[in-house]
């Protein structure tokens, strides 16, 4: 049976609050909201999740660390999230430390802010990694060698960019119609690059658990252990990249459906009949079944597995475009004002002014902590009219 | 649909209507006698007959003129008010309405036996009320709008709740117009889920054709301040505490500090004219605000269409057909989370009607062609097209087709 690799991504945006147009230029408090209640309250949303996804899962894998020498795991944690657990729960950073002390916790790199500047700003995206590289030395004592864009955004660009930089490999999505034949459970040469491997999630497996674990209509349904271990034993190849947000966990699945137990379960299966690996070991050793290209972008997201969650309609261009337009004098300015506006460049608030779904109340609208999109983009625009003022008073 | 003979029993019927309700009565009758029924429509008053009601059989159950229909106090179909034991003796009252139209429908039943009895909002309940106690035929009630909608979410008038509470209980199946009234009905009357069904309204089938012809005389002075870079913010309706009209002036105010170039056009009258003319004086925004009176027809199209950005500010709507009306004509549409009519469109701004902070920040975000504007009405456009009466009778056909049919 092929390798299996699990990686999981922790992130928390700084979600900004319902900024009134008639604050602009009066107060700057984007990001803490009063009402310890509301629906972008950063806090409590952070210690919410805390308690239903992040405390129990990471109990979870340090547990199975410390029972089993063979497990092992890939997390990435953006810098917003970093930020927040060190605001409101910093118990969480002194855990992750111990838990990647053990050496069989691998940290990927990706840019601090969880910000999709690759595709606006060459320059920015770097200083992102480069500062999100940095923290993770900073509190962790490693540096990511391996490298995932914002939701696992890939195209050829990306692959020869990382390569250039000297990363090892680069996550994507397995996407049918990159693969087209080919299996996701091999890795890949990066083509236009001298060796960068690709890891591919298999978006099938990985979403039995991330989305179909609890959907009752689901033909697996109820998943058992076992079920989904003959499933990963049926697999071909090398190995089998199960990429998940770690939310996913306790806050996406609710701990009632036995998502816990069954991972707990799976884990030691696993550990017994099969094989851990991390990512860096994953592009290591694996041996390559050739090179894969990806002329256009490639992300995990939706049905359309591209970019048009984030860019896909006109306000999510004009917030792109405005924000970026203010780059240069909040770059030259440094100070508050620039990490105001990298906390705006996190990608989940273009996300939640996506339109796709919006008649439809589908995904985007179940994460937004706003009423609609429209409110999304309306908010953001006020905040980024303040943003201007300060940068030219 | 096997032929059926509806009873309608409504309050009011285009020309004579002063709201959304006869609106609604019209579409509905029209998409189920185009299914077959055989609608006879009972109205309290007598007035001519009019080209668009021919397909029905239209009653008059009175003889009284179309404008005494809420008789001579200040609440009706769509007012809430207490009732004025000062009215002298001999003067039309809505009570006197009521009584007449009952007693006519007590004869009328006499020689006519309907499949069902559909009655539109409290006005009727009593004669419905009868009919089914004296008659057993099957009733359905539809409910446009409820007692506490119409006193904005305060104490309503005792009577009319009772009335409200008899009409819903003797029903043998309700229908809401959205899926809050649904739950004031339950709330409120404690009526049952299951006895209640939400059926939308839908636009105007005539809005929809294209014969309408913008005339640009009808607002001249509008249209010119438009062409000044204006943008003309506007709302229909009746001047009452129920379309929470005082907040869309302070939200006007507030918003008129950020961009000076807004004009807010209320078209409609009612018993707070005084009150909403005044608040704009004192906030010194009269001129910026315009007061157009009460419009219907065309001028009333004219609005919609000049308008940039129409405002339903509602406390309380039960459904909100002006909101559809407004979409029609291209306005980008901002609503109350408590109207009903956000439950069918969902591409619009939405605050809640004590929010004014909020409806002033709309405002600001959709003025001048904003790009939010126009990415708005094109989603907007596309959940609009779903919408139609045909498909409305076909849902309120099988609710007929489920009622036991009536013992004689």
């Amino acid at each position: 049976m092929p390798s299996i690799c699990l990686y999981l991504h922790l992130h928390q945006p700084w979600r900004y609050q319902k900024y009134s147009i008639f604050d602009v230029a009066k107060t700057s408090n984007y990001w803490y909201e009063k009402d310890y209640y509301g629906k972008q309250n950063n806090e409590r949303i952070f210690k919410k999740v805390a308690e239903k996804s992040y405390h129990p899962m990471l109990d979870l894998i340090e547990k199975n660390l410390r029972k089993y020498p063979e497990f092992k795991i890939s997390l990435s944690i953006s810098g917003t999230w970093i930020e927040q657990a060190e605001e409101w729960d910093p118990s969480l950073i002194i855990q992750l430390s111990r838990m990647i002390s053990t050496g069989r916790v691998e940290i990927v790199g990706e840019t601090y802010y969880h910000s999709l500047a690759f595709f606006e700003d060459k320059a920015e995206f770097k200083e992102q990694v480069r500062k999100h590289s940095d923290t993770i030395a900073r509190l962790f004592g490693v540096r990511p060698r391996v490298l995932r864009n914002t939701e696992l955004a890939y195209s050829d660009e990306v692959g020869v960019w990382a390569s250039q930089i000297g990363y090892t490999a680069v996550l994507a999505e397995g996407a049918e119609k990159v693969l087209g034949k080919k299996s996701p459970n091999n890795v890949y040469i990066a083509e236009g690059t001298s060796g960068l491997k690709l890891l591919l999630r298999n978006y099938r497996l990985s979403d039995d658990i991330a989305f179909r674990f609890a959907d009752k209509t689901s033909k697996d349904y109820p998943l058992t252990v076992d079920k989904y271990f003959a499933k990963l034993k049926k697999e071909k190849g090398d190995v089998i990249n199960l990429f998940m947000d770690f939310e996913t966990f306790g806050e996406n699945i609710w701990k009632s459906t036995g998502i816990f137990e069954f991972m707990n379960e799976l884990i030691y299966k696993i550990v017994k009949e099969g094989n851990f690996m991390t990512v860096s070991e994953e592009a290591y050793f694996c041996k390559p079944a050739g090179a894969i290209s990806m002329p256009k972008t490639v992300t995990w997201a939706d049905k359309e597995r591209d970019l048009s969650a984030w860019f896909g309609n006109d306000l999510q261009k004009e917030a792109t475009r405005v924000l970026y337009d203010l780059l240069p004098l909040a770059r030259s300015q440094g100070g508050d004002v620039y990490d105001d506006w990298r906390r705006l460049s996190t990608s989940d608030h273009v996300y939640y002014m996506s339109t796709k779904y919006w008649s439809d109340g589908d995904v985007h609208a179940y994460f937004s902590p706003f009423d609609s999109p429209y409110d999304a983009f309306m908010y953001f625009m006020n905040v980024v009219r303040d943003l201007e003022y300060r940068l030219h008073n | 649909m096997e032929e059926m003979k509806v009873l309608m029993l409504g309050w009011e019927l285009p020309p004579h209507n002063s709201g959304g309700l006869g609106v609604a009565c019209l579409n509905l009758s029209k998409a189920l006698a185009k299914d077959g029924a055989k609608i006879d429509f009972v109205v309290p008053y007598t007035a001519p007959l009019s080209e668009q009601t021919d397909f029905m059989n239209v009653i008059s159950a009175t003889k009284y003129k179309p404008e005494q229909k809420f008789g001579q106090e200040k609440y009706g179909a769509y007012n809430s008010r207490g009732y004025d034991k000062t009215v002298p003796k001999n003067t039309i009252t809505i009570r006197k309405v009521q009584k007449d139209y009952v007693k006519f429908i007590k004869k009328h039943l006499m020689d006519f036996k309907p499949d069902v009895i559909h009655a539109h909002d409290w006005l009727t309940f009593e004669a419905a009320i009868l009919a089914k106690k004296n008659y057993g035929v099957p009733l359905v009630a539809h409910v446009h709008a409820t007692e506490f909608d119409r006193s904005g979410r305060r104490g309503g008038n005792k009577l009319v709740e009772e009335i409200e509470r008899n009409g819903l209980l003797m029903a043998d199946k309700i229908i809401a117009v959205s899926g809050a009234t649904k739950q004031i009905i339950m709330d409120k009357y404690g009526i049952p889920a299951d006895k209640i069904d939400v059926i939308y309204n839908s636009i105007d089938e005539d809005f929809a054709k294209k014969t309408y012809k913008y005339d640009e005389e009808d607002y001249y002075y509008l249209e010119q301040m438009k062409e000044r870079g204006c943008t003309i913010v506007s709302t229909v309706g009746r001047f009452t505490v129920q379309k929470g009209l005082k907040n869309f002036i302070k939200a006007a105010r507030l918003a008129l500090f950020k961009n000076p170039k807004l004009i807010f056009v209320l078209a409609g009258d009612g018993e707070q004219k005084g009150e909403l003319l005044e608040l704009a004086a004192s906030y010194g925004v009269s001129k910026n605000v315009v007061f157009t009176g009460f419009v219907r027809g065309k001028q009333l199209r004219d609005i919609y269409e000049l308008s940039d950005i129409f405002v339903m500010s509602s406390v309380s709507e039960p459904f909100g057909l002006t909101a559809l009306e407004a979409a029609h004509h291209d306005d980008a549409i901002i609503l109350t989370k408590q109207s009903g009519v956000y439950e069918v469109i969902r591409n619009v701004m939405s605050y809640d009607f004590w929010d004014t902070d909020k409806l002033a920040n709309a405002i600001l975000a959709l003025s001048d062609g904003s790009v939010l504007s126009r990415v708005l009405k094109q989603n907007m456009h596309a959940e609009c097209k779903n919408l139609s009466w045909d498909d409305i009778a076909k849902q309120v056909e099988l609710i007929y087709n489920k009622l036991d049919k009536h013992k004689e």
